[in-house]
């Protein structure tokens, strides 16, 4: 009962702060791909750090339990699934989370999405047993890796680097990267400006 | 309406941190696969079955690891579902206080009617298919833009950054082709 209580409040906040950040709509989704608009770019970036930051700086003064960490496999079908899913995700301005959550928010063809995602999903797993003898999901460099070593995570590292600090030091290149990044790469598309909202 | 991106991504880390702290990463893709499970047992009960150690499936992917997946199809009320649903749920609170979305943009948002007009239809039409795409592609590298991206880089985890990688090699030219205009 407590992890549902846990999954409502969590998943509560993370589709509100999805919402409030303009990740549920497409014309912040498709300014950060196009480049126009970098914002929604380093809202993720200082996200992505903040957590990391967070995480393993919990974790070296034991507040984290490291048990908690799921890192996932590498192998050639991720690149290739990302790929697709980048194909799909500047095309129609949604990615699975902002996509469910946009439908929520009240717009209409992110519904036209969830159905496109349920049944790509659906043939994924009908062809699944051709990946899975094509090899493309094998593991490559050791499959569930980090890029340290975390003591105790039971994953390895790819390097001997201390994986907590290594953490710690990529966390703050990515809050870096978010401040210097500036608001736009190219200039504007020709004509009108889309207000973002 | 939209939050100053140091106020966004300290939320948005922080919600990232809070998941790792309480329970696990944060990931959504697969509940498409669990919700395609229901929908599927509910058609063709038999779909998923019960074993002595657990579930099973007659579908090879809701098989794997142990039946995983089908456990989680035959009880939907576990934390990675309830997730989804308390995020849809979020997000229609948090739209409903700010105003909502004004008409004209929930059928196309604005950089669509910029680029190709009022043609809500066409739009759906694309939004369908870049879902298929998007959910093939997430299941074939067993995560998405929350579960490879955020928590994975989050995390230091190498398929993280191949993920990355990947999606945005794909995502900026087919931004850039698609949108010009806005």
């Amino acid at each position: 009962m407590t992890s549902i209580l846990l999954a409502i409040v969590i998943g509560a906040a993370f589709g509100a702060v999805l919402d409030r950040i303009g990740a549920t709509s497409p014309n912040w989704i498709v300014g950060m791909l196009t480049l126009r608009r970098l914002h929604l770019m380093k809202t993720i970036l200082l996200a992505i750090g903040t957590g990391s930051i967070l995480m393993f700086g919990g974790q070296m003064i034991g507040l984290v339990d490291v048990g908690h960490m799921s890192v996932k496999a590498a192998y050639i079908g991720v690149f290739i699934g990302g790929l697709l899913l980048g194909a799909g995700w500047a095309a129609s301005g949604y990615c699975p989370g902002t996509g469910v959550a946009a439908a929520a928010a009240g717009r209409k063809d992110a519904l036209f999405f969830i159905a496109g995602g349920l049944l790509g999903a659906a043939t994924y797993m009908a062809t699944y047993p051709a990946w899975k003898a094509s090899g493309m999901l094998d593991d490559v460099a050791g499959g569930k890796v980090t890029l340290g070593t975390v003591p105790g995570s039971g994953y390895d590292g790819l390097t001997a680097i201390s994986g907590d600090l290594l953490g710690i030091a990529l966390g703050a290149v990515f809050v870096l990267v978010a401040f210097v990044l500036p608001d736009s790469l190219v200039g504007g598309g020709e004509g009108a400006e889309v207000p973002a909202e | 309406m939209t939050l100053n991106w140091k106020i966004g991504g300290l939320l948005l880390g922080t919600v990232f941190f809070a998941a790792v702290l309480l329970v696990k990463p944060i990931g959504v893709s697969t509940q498409f696969v669990i919700l395609d499970g229901i929908i599927a047992d509910a058609v063709n009960p038999g779909f998923i079955t019960q074993t002595e150690e657990g579930y099973t499936s007659t579908n090879a992917y809701m098989a794997k690891s142990g039946g995983k997946y089908a456990a989680n199809a035959s009880n939907p009320l576990n934390y990675s579902f309830v997730f989804v649903l308390a995020m849809a749920l979020g997000a229609f609170l948090s739209s409903r206080l700010r105003g909502g979305i004004d008409k004209l943009e929930r059928a196309a948002p604005a950089i669509w009617r910029a680029n190709f007009g009022d043609t809500p239809w066409k739009r759906y039409g694309v939004a369908f298919l870049g879902g298929f795409i998007v959910l093939y592609g997430a299941r074939l590298a067993g995560g998405c833009t929350s579960g490879h991206m955020m928590s994975g880089m989050m995390q230091t985890s190498l398929s993280g950054y191949i993920f990355a990688l990947g999606a945005f090699a794909a995502a900026i030219p087919t931004a850039m082709l698609m949108y010009k205009r806005g």
